[in-house]
């Protein structure tokens, strides 16, 4: 791993190394409820990755005036308000995805991902490092649930980038019909949990063959 | 003059996993008879489909982790598991839905797990669940028993190949002709509706306990496991464990208040109860170890059973019910440790 608080470091924490939904296994209620569909996921994943990018800020700009008795309640504080405005804006922007997502836009404050990132990260490091943080950490959890959405619509609907109009506006999008139906249980909780441990296993594996080349390579 | 020295134990014990599965496989083959004889040849392309795809899901998988095939093709157990998965499905069966039950019980359950010896989950279950949950059309359609109806229309083979291969029936024959609600849908539905269950059980599709013919293969599994208990190939606890939890409530139910409960009788001889207790919840992977335990493991499978016939929305609960135990058996291993010799009872330490 490259240096932690170097750019690049950042991001790959972000991406590969720590991905919230991959290795630390966060957030995994929304992860696994809303990524039925591509278009789903990547509404969730820009709502979660813009909250978890400015209360980073937030918090390491306030870090100095938060006691540390307190700390939890004020992160949460300041995670609800921006959630409210996610809310409000998603109401007001796109109403037909957010009916799809339902519940799970206000409940982006119970993601526990964020508040780790604040605690861990952003009340220790400045405002810039956190800006980066909260976009790598974000962006690799974003990057999950389109992969999950993607993979799940392709299985369970035989569909590929359906209703992406509920995101980007204008005429209905049907995306690319494959094939037509799909395995219903990919679409069913039981499915996310299958795709999402396989995801965590290809990971593994990447990272053990890695590892092995790594170490071929010191022993010659 | 040498002595050849060996080590406990003495007596090397003549079963291996071949002939264990074997002997499961001859217990099954009378209730195949019987079963071919009330539904049709469905069975036995089922059974022919899934043996293809667990042999073929076996071989890839010890392919994929570098091991031997030989000696995972030479032990039978993939077959075994197909034969209950084909046991367990409806005679008329598109193939790729056999095909998916297969494969995920083989790759899934079984060797992403660690391979035979180490499967948490019943495979041939897992797979079985996985189709239910996933096709639940298909697993809902049940031909009507051979037992003399006047308008029964016997399905031929070529109807049954038909349906198997490419999931619609010939133009001349509708689902509705030869299809008829399962003994458990039946009675389900008919409790529901306000009917007594000695007016359910006064229709001519039921027989003496179960549904009529439904019953006698349930009459010929039973006897296969009769059969595998005499070679001591299972043992009686698992059994006895699985109708004790299911016979018990549903017997004080049906005291309690006949109108509303289906008799004892129906249960036990209805849906896959005789299978699960001498086929499927035996499996010595898949279950609790100590005897104890395995009483235990089979009193919570045959009480889930019967708690999803009579409160769930699925007609049978068999399959669920065996892999919510199989959950339970880490837990049940552990309360039901034998004493070990010289220990006292209760696990405590003298002055303790």
């Amino acid at each position: 791993m490259s240096d932690q608080n170097s750019i690049a470091g950042r991001l790959v924490d972000g991406f590969w190394h720590n991905n919230p939904g991959l290795v630390q296994l966060l957030g995994l209620c929304p992860l696994l409820a809303v990524t039925s569909t591509f278009v789903n996921g990547l509404g969730l994943g820009l709502a979660t990755l813009v909250v978890l990018t400015m209360s980073n800020v937030l918090v390491s700009a306030t870090r100095r005036w938060i006691r540390s008795e307190i700390r939890i309640p004020m992160y949460v504080l300041i995670i609800a308000s921006l959630v409210t405005c996610i809310e409000l804006i998603f109401k007001a922007g796109f109403p037909a995805l957010d009916r799809s997502l339902g519940i799970f836009i206000p409940l982006i404050v119970t993601n526990c991902a964020i508040v780790a990132r604040a605690e861990v990260f952003a009340s220790r490091n400045s405002v810039a490092l956190s800006l980066l943080d909260g976009l790598a950490m974000g962006g690799g959890f974003a990057v999950l649930l389109c992969a999950l959405g993607f993979v799940r619509e392709l299985i369970g609907h035989g569909s590929v980038f359906a209703r992406l109009d509920l995101l980007i506006g204008g005429e209905v999008l049907n995306g690319l019909q494959l094939i037509d139906g799909g395995f219903l249980l990919a679409l069913l909780p039981p499915g996310a949990f299958f795709v999402l441990g396989l995801a965590v296993a290809g990971k593994n594996a990447i990272d053990q063959r890695r590892r092995e080349a790594a170490g071929f390579r010191l022993s010659i | 003059m040498e002595f050849a020295r060996r080590d406990a134990p003495f007596i090397a014990p003549k079963a291996n996993v071949a002939s264990i599965m074997r002997q499961v496989l001859y217990a099954l083959m009378p209730a195949t008879i019987v079963y071919v004889w009330f539904f049709g040849a469905g069975l036995v392309f089922n059974m022919l489909i899934a043996i293809m795809f667990c042999i073929g899901g076996e071989a890839g998988m010890m392919l994929a982790r570098g091991k031997s095939i030989r000696v995972a093709l030479g032990d039978f157990s993939a077959i075994v598991t197909a034969i209950i998965i084909a046991f367990a499905l409806p005679p008329l069966t598109p193939w790729w839905v056999t095909a998916t039950a297969a494969l995920f019980g083989i790759v899934v359950a079984k060797h992403l797990y660690g391979g035979l010896g180490f499967n948490i989950f019943n495979p041939a279950m897992a797979g079985y669940v996985v189709v239910l949950v996933a096709f639940p059309v298909h697993l809902n359609f049940w031909v009507a028993p051979r037992i003399g109806d006047l308008d029964y229309h016997y399905v031929t083979i070529f109807e049954t190949l038909s349906y198997t291969l490419t999931g619609t029936l010939p133009d001349y024959l509708t689902i509705d002709a030869i299809s008829r609600a399962s003994p458990l849908d039946a009675v389900k539905s008919a409790l529901s509706t306000m009917h007594t269950f000695a007016e359910i059980h006064a229709n001519p599709m039921m027989g003496d306990f179960g549904g009529r013919g439904w019953e006698w293969i349930s009459n010929y599994i039973a006897m296969g496991g009769v059969w595998l208990l005499l070679k001591r190939i299972i043992r009686w606890h698992i059994p006895l464990g699985v109708f004790a939890g299911l016979l018990v409530p549903s017997g004080l139910m049906y005291l309690i208040e006949a109108g509303n409960h289906a008799s004892p009788g129906f249960y036990l001889f209805s849906g896959g109860t005789m299978l699960c207790a001498f086929f499927v919840a035996t499996d010595p992977v898949s279950a609790a170890t100590s005897p104890r335990g395995r009483f235990v493991y089979g009193v919570g499978i045959g009480f889930l059973i019967y708690a999803i016939r009579r409160w769930g929305s699925y007609a049978d609960g068999v399959a669920f019910a065996v892999i919510l135990m199989n959950m339970a058996v880490p837990a049940i291993d552990y309360l039901t440790r034998p004493r070990i010799v010289g220990h006292i009872k209760h696990g405590k330490a003298p002055g303790a």
